[in-house]
């Protein structure tokens, strides 16, 4: 019976109005459709991310809960800053985030305008590229381990057969000079075709008519290529970079089952560090302050990054 | 495309390309070939040189794999003979099969966790999607940008205060722990991706559903969500696989109950030296249905892996 009146009403009423005497106003769904998600990463992200701030200021040894807890102030954040440890571990990493952006953008770039010659069949040959970028890193990193094998690997054998050099000579996780290039190599082959995809995406949003025009104005196609096909292109390659650069400023997983961060530190990168510190020296007040300062860093990278983006977006 | 299109490269370049782009698709695949074919491979020729390309194809990988074996005397291995072919592979080893391993419970439990999260995180993510897509939400943009930089964070950063706190509530190595941690890390993606796709979708047809007497909500599941299908089914692949391959937070908050495979694959040691068959067919069994769905997907992969910064 009521519903019939309201239903009826329903219908006699303006839409807005409507909607406010059937079921539930607007904004309230708003408001329960996006509660639960906020309530979720407020309690496993930004709660966690205020407990760890406090911990920075602390001595606390997650090891010794029972352990006086005593605040320290800056002290962490000193030593750390003055360790000539972390610089090593942030050389590493340098190196390491350098050489992938470099090689990936690289040899992306030039798959990705390889592919867009619209050859037959290159639909197969993208899937095929593909298919390294979507798996594990851990069991990746485990599996190279194996490829790496100074005898038996079939890296070294490739390598050596190519080179005409003893596959045993060398070992790429186990020598000092060749070990910080192991994970390059291995990073670079599983996610040169993220940086592909982007590229490829930006090489067709390329409309024909520009290329056109400039071939009517007799422009070289070395000239169009740098003055049409690379701008074009930048803003999404710079955003290939973004996404590559703050992951792997990040890795962990790929790196600690290649390598474990050896052979000494020579692969230590910061997330493997901070492990190190946080889980095996159980150092979680010093640790907690590390964290702190490489979320800064990333933050504050990845911001003027994207300023940058944007004016180039806006050229 | 008309011939006379001049952005058309020319007939022998074409070829040029597309032989470089199928040897470097040749090249990138083989060390997944390789690892497919070690699985397969009896210890002995695992570890050959030069390395075998032809071989005598082996289940002993996978039998490694799923078992645990013990080494027994002359007398007892003659009194039980082998039952059933992997009984046998076993036997002429000079082993016997001491039970089953732990990889089948660690992959149950990233299936468990894969999807628990995953259905999590697509509901949750679809629902807050859905709202900053269509209603005007105060502080909508700093939101969205909130919910997409508690992915910037290094997981290790923030496992420190997880481990803490999943320690004092009682969620260290339990499903639910996992599952509430992964959902929440997807939803930074699944609330992207699904803002973009529910974006898509016309408001026409929803307004057309409110004039004919539908709720809002009903409008939204007879309406917005039929539409919305695919978009969702991407994303719960991205999610689900997201969960699958996760390490860093698998290996610092579990270690027994609720392991997942990531952590467990590595530690596959044989009884003498490193097992790669064994190791070889489990990363085999692991990898291969993310290869399945990453050629499924292949036309919203980019979206994915962009947060859907790229559409195209």
């Amino acid at each position: 019976m009521a519903n019939g009146i309201i239903e009826r009403a329903a219908k006699l009423t303006p839409a807005p109005f409507a909607r406010k005497i059937k079921g539930l106003s607007d904004r309230a769904i708003a408001w329960i459709f996006i509660t639960p998600t906020i309530i979720i990463l407020l309690a496993v992200n930004i709660f966690p991310l205020i407990w760890t701030i406090w911990l920075s200021f602390t001595n606390f040894k997650a090891n010794r809960p029972n352990a006086d807890v005593k605040w320290i102030g800056l002290r962490n954040y000193e030593r750390i800053l003055t360790d000539s440890d972390i610089w090593l571990t942030m050389q590493a990493t340098a190196h390491f985030l350098i050489w992938t952006l470099v090689l990936q953008v690289l040899i992306g770039f030039a798959l990705a305008w390889l592919i867009n010659q619209k050859f037959k069949g290159n639909d197969l040959w993208t899937t095929i590229i593909v298919l390294p970028m979507m798996l594990s890193p851990a069991v990746v990193g485990n599996f190279w381990t194996f490829l790496y094998q100074p005898q038996i690997g079939l890296f070294n054998y490739v390598f050596a057969f190519l080179t005409q050099s003893d596959p045993t000579s060398f070992s790429m996780i186990g020598d000092v000079a060749l070990a910080p290039w192991s994970i390059v190599i291995v990073d670079t082959w599983m996610w040169t075709p993220f940086v592909m995809l982007i590229c490829l995406a930006g090489l067709r949003s390329i409309p024909d008519y520009i290329y056109e025009a400039a071939e009517c104005d007799r422009a070289s196609k070395w000239r169009q290529f740098w003055t049409i096909t690379v701008p074009m292109v930048l803003p999404f390659l710079m955003l290939a970079v973004l996404f590559r650069g703050i992951e792997n400023f990040k890795m962990f997983d790929l790196v600690v089952q290649l390598t474990g961060g050896g052979p000494g530190s020579t692969t230590e990168l910061t997330s493997i560090n901070l492990k190190r510190e946080a889980f095996e020296k159980w150092r979680t007040g010093y640790s907690s302050a590390y964290a702190i300062i490489l979320f800064v860093t990333v933050f504050g990278l990845a911001s003027i990054y994207v300023k940058a983006l944007n004016k180039v977006k806006e050229r | 495309m008309s011939k006379s299109s001049i952005s058309e490269p020319t007939r022998g370049f074409k070829w040029i390309a597309a032989i470089l782009v199928a040897f470097y698709s040749l090249v990138t695949i083989m060390p997944l070939l390789w690892i497919v074919a070690t699985g397969f491979k009896s210890s002995a020729d695992s570890i050959a040189y030069p390395p075998k390309i032809t071989f005598q194809p082996s289940l002993e990988g996978y039998v490694n794999l799923f078992t645990t074996q013990t080494r027994q005397t002359k007398e007892f291995m003659a009194a039980n003979p082998p039952k059933n072919w992997y009984e046998e592979i076993v036997h002429s080893k000079g082993m016997v099969i001491a039970g089953p391993s732990r990889f089948g419970e660690r992959f149950l439990n990233s299936t468990i966790i894969g999807f628990g999260s995953t259905f999590l995180s697509v509901l949750l993510g679809t629902m807050a999607a859905y709202a900053f897509s269509r209603f005007r939400v105060p502080l909508k943009d700093d939101l969205l940008f909130f919910i997409l930089s508690t992915r910037m964070m290094p997981p290790i950063a923030v496992a420190i205060p997880i481990f803490l706190m999943f320690r004092a509530v009682g969620l260290s190595d339990t499903h639910a722990g996992m599952i509430l941690l992964y959902t929440a890390v997807n939803l930074s993606l699944s609330v992207w991706l699904l803002k973009g796709f529910i974006d898509e979708i016309p408001r026409e047809y929803e307004e057309a559903a409110l004039i004919d007497g539908y709720t809002r909500f009903q409008a939204f599941y007879k309406v917005v969500l039929p539409q919305a299908a695919t978009g969702i089914a991407s994303t719960a692949i991205f999610c689900l696989i997201f969960a699958w391959n996760e390490y860093a937070f698998a290996v610092l908050l579990t270690s027994g109950t609720a392991q997942t495979a990531p952590p467990f694959i590595p530690t596959i040691i044989g009884v003498a030296g490193q097992d790669w068959p064994a190791m070889a067919a489990g990363a085999t069994i692991f990898l291969l249905p993310v290869m399945v769905f990453t050629i499924l997907l292949r036309r919203h992969l980019l979206r994915g892996i962009t947060f859907g910064a790229v559409r195209k």
